[in-house]
């Protein structure tokens, strides 16, 4: 069974990001880029997966401009065997991500596509749903566990009020949630074998797929400031606040 | 125009989460029908036929809705949604499954988690775990839309009388099924809409400690969250998470034990009208945010804080 990983380069997530001075956009000068941490969660249960023998072949696949591949090489050195990086312009909107990936998957036929629930810069939590519904297949979102079975992969969801257990018939999508697994760290011989893997690229016109836009940013600003708190020395002065300053309780 | 509010419901009874999808609605302005999507959901159509302003309530009772199954539902709505203009949900986890599928469907973007209206067609939504707020334009025809429930007051649940209309459209995809849930049952006030919500964080140190947040809750009626450290750690259960990728609380008063303030905590729980801070690293950066902050050891302060509420 083949399995495709969708990996995104996103901003560190230890990086605090600020809005431009203009408004325009935010500020992404000299900030650490990382691989989206639902993303690593993805190929980590694909590489597992491989593992157990389950799969055959991982590939990832990253849709952005060439920066990416340093991404794709990343999901390389963590065990996936090939990439694809769809060559576009580094936004692209979550709709026009779907259609590519989906031409992807006509392409290789994979039985599973595991794709991170959100990735932590736009936090649209949309791809991988929207894949489901191009691709019409079934969908396994926020998964905490996934146990392919067959023709079928059960896959254990968190959802608002606990945790709800799904069958799908394969080939079916996945997306990550934090508590899937915890990604390894790739091995430095691994990150050099990962730079003789095979990384293929493609154009969105290759995949026959014309990249619209829905939604123009007008502009970006910092949210509202919470003003400046006060420490309380002790429990008592704490309730004291509470009930006489912030009239909170009674 | 004309909006379409999708129900958050379990079947049995309406969400307020709906009411507060409703509230933005109507700032959008134009008629607001509300879809019912489920099985044997008789009671949640009659309550959301109860809330005020809304001209029909459509419902599609069948067993292939009853669990809300995104390919099944996302089916439905896409169909529904020929009528209207807006396609409107709460960002509730379930709600957050179907809807992208639908706006695929329709081949449209899907707006996430918009907490204003600015104008038809011109909202606001947070971005970089809510560092940054964007303001984006729509170009749609048709707009599909999350919306964040704390950033809009829930719209009245009583009072009107709209028309209940149930649906003849059964889609079945046939690619998925249930199997089973496994739901946190608490006698305490739901996270996302409790009024007081405390937290507990790594600091707790283990899941039998977190009986310490329970006198302070009861004496308060406040819901009980955490942030992602205690739930990796399995102190207590996923659906308690509060952050960037867990629940988004903006109770009058947060109270945060234990807990350092990473951003993807603080963007769940930093719209809190009061937030106090309880840690014994006089560095937390949650600290940064409280209105009250007080630096102690958590094992001291809680059952002192019991006592005196
Ligand atoms: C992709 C991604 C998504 C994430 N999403 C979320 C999310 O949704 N929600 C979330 O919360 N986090 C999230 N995180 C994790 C986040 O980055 C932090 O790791 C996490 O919030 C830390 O939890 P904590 O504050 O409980 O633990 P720590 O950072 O370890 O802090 C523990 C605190 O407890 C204090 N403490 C310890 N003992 C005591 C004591 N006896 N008395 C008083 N204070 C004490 C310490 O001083 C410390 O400040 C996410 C991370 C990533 C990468």
């Amino acid at each position: 069974m083949k399995v495709l990983v969708a990996v995104k380069r996103v901003v560190d997530y230890n990086v605090k990001v600020r809005a431009k001075a203009d408004g325009t956009d935010v500020d992404l000068n000299n900030v650490k880029m990382s691989i989206n941490p639902f993303c690593e969660i993805a190929v980590e249960e694909a590489v597992r997966l491989k593992e157990a023998g389950t799969a055959t072949e991982v590939i990832a696949v990253s849709v952005g401009d060439k920066s990416c591949q340093e991404q794709i090489r990343t999901a390389l050195a963590l065990g996936a065997d090939r990439g694809i990086q769809v060559e576009t312009e580094s936004k692209v909107e979550p709709l026009v991500v779907a259609k590519l990936l989906k031409a992807v998957v006509d392409k290789e036929q994979p039985q599973l596509v595991i794709l991170g629930k959100q990735s932590i810069d736009g936090d649209n939590n949309q791809t991988g749903q929207m894949l489901g519904a191009l691709a019409n297949m079934g969908q396994g979102t926020f998964a905490s566990e996934v146990a392919v079975e067959g023709d079928k992969v059960n896959v254990i969801r968190e959802i608002d009020g606990g945790l709800q257990t799904v069958s799908l018939k394969l080939p079916a999508i996945v997306t990550t949630d934090l508590r899937l697994n915890e990604p390894r760290y790739a091995s430095l011989p691994n990150i050099m074998k990962a730079k003789k893997k095979q990384l293929d690229v493609y154009t969105p016109a290759d995949l026959d797929v014309a990249v619209t836009s829905h939604i123009t940013q007008k502009k970006v600003e910092a949210p509202a400031e919470r003003k400046a708190g006060i420490t309380v020395k002790d429990v008592e002065e704490l309730v004291d606040k509470l009930k006489n300053e912030a009239k909170i309780i009674s | 125009m004309s909006t379409l509010v999708i129900a958050e419901h379990d079947n049995n009874g309406l969400k307020v989460s709906t009411l507060n999808a409703v509230a933005a609605a109507q700032v959008m302005g134009g008629e607001i029908d509300i879809l019912v999507a489920g099985a044997n959901c008789g009671a949640v159509a009659t309550a959301a036929a109860a809330v005020p302003g809304i001209g029909k309530v459509l419902v599609a009772d069948n067993v292939v809705y009853e669990h809300q199954l995104a390919e099944n539902v996302s089916l439905l709505i896409a169909e529904v949604a020929a009528g209207y203009d807006n396609i409107l949900a709460p960002a509730t986890a379930n709600c957050k499954n179907f809807l992208p599928r639908v706006a695929a469907l329709l081949d449209v973007a899907q707006i996430s988690d918009i907490t204003s209206v600015e104008s038809a067609d011109t909202f606001q939504r947070p971005i970089y775990a809510g560092n940054v707020i964007a303001t984006v334009q729509s170009t749609d025809a048709k707009k599909v839309i999350t919306v964040r429930t704390t950033a809009f007051d829930g719209a009245p649940a009583e009072g009107g009388s709209a028309v209940i209309e149930s649906l003849d459209v059964v889609h079945d995809a046939g690619i998925s099924s249930f199997i089973g849930e496994e739901v946190v049952v608490s006698e305490r006030p739901e996270l996302t809409a409790a009024s007081v919500v405390i937290s507990g964080g790594r600091g707790m140190q283990n899941g039998e400690n977190f009986k310490l947040l329970d006198g302070i809750a009861d004496k308060l009626g406040a819901a009980i969250g955490a942030s992602r450290a205690a739930v990796d750690a399995g102190f207590v259960p996923n659906d308690m998470q509060v952050g960037q990728t867990g629940k988004i609380v903006a109770p009058d008063l947060y109270v945060a034990v234990g807990i350092s303030g990473a951003i993807q905590h603080l963007a769940g729980m930093k719209d809190s009208k009061v937030i106090v801070a309880i840690n014994k690293d006089e560095d937390a950066p949650i600290f940064q945010v409280a209105d009250y902050g007080l630096v102690a050891d958590l094992f001291d302060a809680l059952p002192e804080l019991e006592a005196q509420l």
